[in-house]
């Protein structure tokens, strides 16, 4: 199964895959959000929408639908 | 090179406290003005370097890269890129956050893959120990081909050292630290054959990016078929391809440079954002802090308010007695003080306001509110990044509506910019207060007062209408565009005081230069309009006055007021407004109401100035006017005018109408489209007038 930064619980990390050009913008690329960087959830607002993340220390709050667009191997 | 400027230009992305090394150089030797035909600010600043040089400082709005998705960025591409621009920079000081470096490291190697001399600033030194952080500067310094200044703009130290950099930035290096060709050889081969004497980073750029270019012109990039022209899904896919170059090669230096000992503390950031980000805390502490806010704007501002207001009446009165009677003086006394007045006294609330966003936005906090209220906002049609000006609504719409440009979605960003003036603005204040004071009695209900209620009822309103066109625009309006958003969460700072002042003082500046000319404006052409009618019902009023009172014992007060509202009635302003007093009439009003009405569209704060001079009454004293109003008769029904039916009437008016011109002219230049404002001219006025009518129709 895909599995997805939507998916991460609070405090759990993965690693992010490729993923497709065309449902992720090239600000959050820009902003460190590449793959093989280590992505964790840190906080959710109400409804796990936005996702608050720490990419390889790099902090942003996306969409849940964008979140949704990012492929990741969970890490255990 | 003695005499010359050196032109430097601040680049940086956003929260890595650019600003402050901009106010560290200049001090308060800078202006703020707006780039030519768009509303984006253009900060400039002159610094003295030692041996007597000088540089001429533009601080460019904050960016993560080269890649323009708003009309901020568009500005820092298009200086860059045009050499024959007056501000082209010598010399380029791109800002980054040690804590940051990774990230800020990628707008520098595009800077510097333009060839312009590129000094790297790494701010926030002060946080390197504390945050274990240690930095080998010469080989940064050698593999980004570049000379560093480790700065703090919060400690004032190595600002020196980036002055000294500045005077030597032709021992720079120009060269590029990235070669960003080989995303794609062939294709920056045929480039490089199409266009042998440009920079093939600066071809890309033009390429890729919707701005205007200097000698380049895009068709004829278009039209040149010596190379493959790209889809637009594959030129995003080489921005992607170079995004990902770049910082594999960032990567690479840092490994070597950079060394952070993860043992340190763990920082106050995550502790806080437990708190402030909770679920149910992060709330309550926010529309705690939004009580505050409205506390500080509308309780403590009275205070200065008061002493401004007596300060300008007692001004008036100074000027009639000292000056010699006359045209002159009574224009001077009638018109121009106390239109200065109107303007001056709105200054302590827009300070207060101005003041509290910026230190929301300086310790990082303006995040977290985005990031709580996304999710509830995007119910309407909104975004989390529409707190911001909704709350800033609540002094201006002015800057509420320059204060969307981060939404990035434009469905949101319309939306947003096409409901903030229902929000209740300063400006709408005094007229409330005057009206709630005459129809609303001062009576406790359940331990509040009922005018105080009211007027909480009143802002209450504005949002709620706000938000609910809001959801009604988002059912309408067919925009179709890919939407995202991506906000940064920065670290937690403690605010600059000196960020914090210079951004009040500017902020309340442009208010009071941009919206005041107009108020000042408006009250000389009132006072002209006032005082001069056609005919001899104007011109002989005293004559026809005293022969009406001939019979009567009048005390020569009395009789003076007489005349003055006779001569009102047949001045220029007074044949208006009983020209339009059938339009007016069905919401309770009579022409003089109706004449306010028709000033305020300039300005709303203008009603209060105008019933004031209407009703002949020298200063602006609120009691005064108060029971002049109190005294008024309707024309129509008999009666005191101002009822409850028609009080309220005039509230919802007020609440509802759009009654500024300046918000009109704002966001034509934001929507950059004639179509909205005068949308939102034409709803909101319509239904100001229905809501009224049915309000006064209803309790009278």
């Amino acid at each position: 199964m895909k599995v997805t930064v939507a998916q991460l619980k609070r405090g759990e990390r993965g690693i992010i895959k490729e993923f497709s050009a065309d449902h992720v913008p090239l600000k959050l690329l820009e902003m460190g959000c590449l793959p093989g960087n280590e992505v964790e959830l840190v906080q959710t607002a109400p409804f796990k929408d936005p996702m608050y993340l720490n990419i390889n220390g790099s902090h942003l709050a996306i969409r849940k639908e964008t979140a949704l667009q990012i492929e990741i191997e969970l890490i255990k | 090179m003695t005499g010359k400027q050196i032109n430097v230009a601040l680049i940086g992305n956003p929260n890595t406290g650019k600003t402050s090394v901009f106010n560290q150089l200049t001090g308060l030797n800078q202006k703020v003005g707006n780039y030519p035909g768009i509303t984006v600010e253009k900060k400039e600043g002159l610094c003295k370097l030692p041996r007597g040089l000088k540089a001429h400082i533009i601080d460019l709005p904050g960016t993560y890269s080269l890649n323009a998705s708003s009309l901020d960025e568009n500005v820092v591409i298009e200086l860059l890129l045009n050499k024959n621009d007056k501000d082209y920079p010598d010399v380029a000081v791109v800002v980054s956050d040690v804590e940051n470096l990774k990230r800020n490291l990628l707008l520098f190697t595009q800077i510097k893959d333009l060839g312009i001399p590129t000094i790297l600033v790494i701010n926030m030194a002060d946080r390197m120990e504390r945050k274990g952080i240690s930095l080998d500067i010469d080989i940064l310094e050698e593999r980004l081909k570049t000379k560093i200044a480790l700065v703090s703009a919060r400690k004032r130290t190595g600002i020196d050292k980036l002055k000294e950099l500045i005077i030597n930035h032709r021992n720079i290096s120009t060269e590029p630290c990235v070669n960003a060709s080989v995303i794609d050889p062939d294709y920056f081969g045929n480039l490089r054959k199409a266009f042998p004497k440009q920079s093939i980073y600066k071809l890309w750029l033009v390429i890729t990016q919707d701005v205007n270019f200097g000698n380049i012109n895009r068709n004829e990039i278009d039209k040149t078929h010596s190379f493959n022209t790209k889809s637009t899904s594959e030129l995003k896919r080489l921005q992607q391809k170079e995004t990902i170059h770049r910082y594999q090669f960032i990567n690479g230096v840092l490994k070597e440079a950079l060394r952070i000992d993860t043992n340190a503390a763990k920082d106050l950031r995550s502790r806080l954002d437990r708190v402030l980000t909770h679920k149910i805390w992060g709330y309550a502490i926010f529309f705690a802090i939004l009580l505050l806010i409205f506390q500080a704007i509308y309780d403590w501002s009275s205070y200065p308010m008061d002493l401004i207001d007596s300060t300008f009446a007692s001004l008036s009165e100074l000027t009639k007695a000292n000056l010699p009677e006359g045209v002159f003086t009574n224009l001077i006394a009638e018109g121009i003080i106390p239109g200065l007045g109107g303007i001056v006294i709105f200054i302590p609330q827009i300070a207060f306001l101005f003041l509290f966003i910026s230190i929301l936005e300086e310790t990082g906090y303006m995040s977290r509110v985005v990031f709580l209220m996304d999710r509830i906002m995007r119910r309407f049609g909104l975004s989390g990044k529409s707190v911001v000006p909704l709350v800033s609504g609540t002094a201006c719409a002015i800057p509420a509506v320059m204060a969307t440009r981060n939404i990035e979605n434009w469905k949101e960003r319309l939306i947003t910019i096409l409901v903030v003036p229902f929000t209740t603005c300063s400006a709408r204040l005094p007229v409330y207060l005057i009206i709630i004071a005459l129809v609303i009695p001062d009576e406790t209900f359940l331990g509040f007062n009922l005018q105080g209620l009211m007027l909480m009822f009143l802002y209450l309103l504005g949002f709620g209408i706000a938000i609910l066109s809001a959801w009604i625009l988002n059912g309408i309006l067919k925009i179709k565009n890919k939407s995202y958003f991506v906000i940064e969460m920065p670290n937690y700072k403690l605010p600059l005081l000196k960020n914090i002042g210079i951004n009040v003082v500017e902020k309340t500046k442009s208010f009071v230069f941009g919206a005041g000319k107009i108020i000042l404006a408006i009250s000389i052409i009132l006072w002209v309009l006032a005082s001069y009618g056609p005919g001899d019902d104007f011109n002989n009023a005293e004559e026809i006055i005293r022969e009406n009172y001939t019979e009567q014992s009048i005390s020569t007060e009395e009789l003076e007021q007489e005349i003055a509202s006779y001569k009102l009635k047949h001045s220029y302003i007074g044949i208006m407004g009983r020209g339009i007093e059938p339009v007016v009439a069905p919401l309770g009003y009579d022409w003089k109401i109706g004449i306010a009405i028709i000033s305020s569209f300039a300005a709303r704060e203008v009603f209060v100035g105008t019933l004031a001079t209407i009703y002949s009454v020298g200063s602006d004293e609120e009691e005064t006017i108060k029971n002049r109003m109190a005294a008024e008769t309707n024309p129509v029904l008999g009666g005191p005018l101002f009822t409850l039916a028609s009080g309220v009437s005039l509230l919802l008016f007020y609440a509802f109408a759009m009654q500024c011109m300046s918000t009109l002219a704002i966001v034509q230049k934001e929507t950059n489209s004639w179509k909205w404002p005068i949308l939102q001219l034409v709803i909101m006025s319509v239904f100001a007038y229905v809501v009224a009518l049915i309000a006064f129709q209803f309790l009278k």
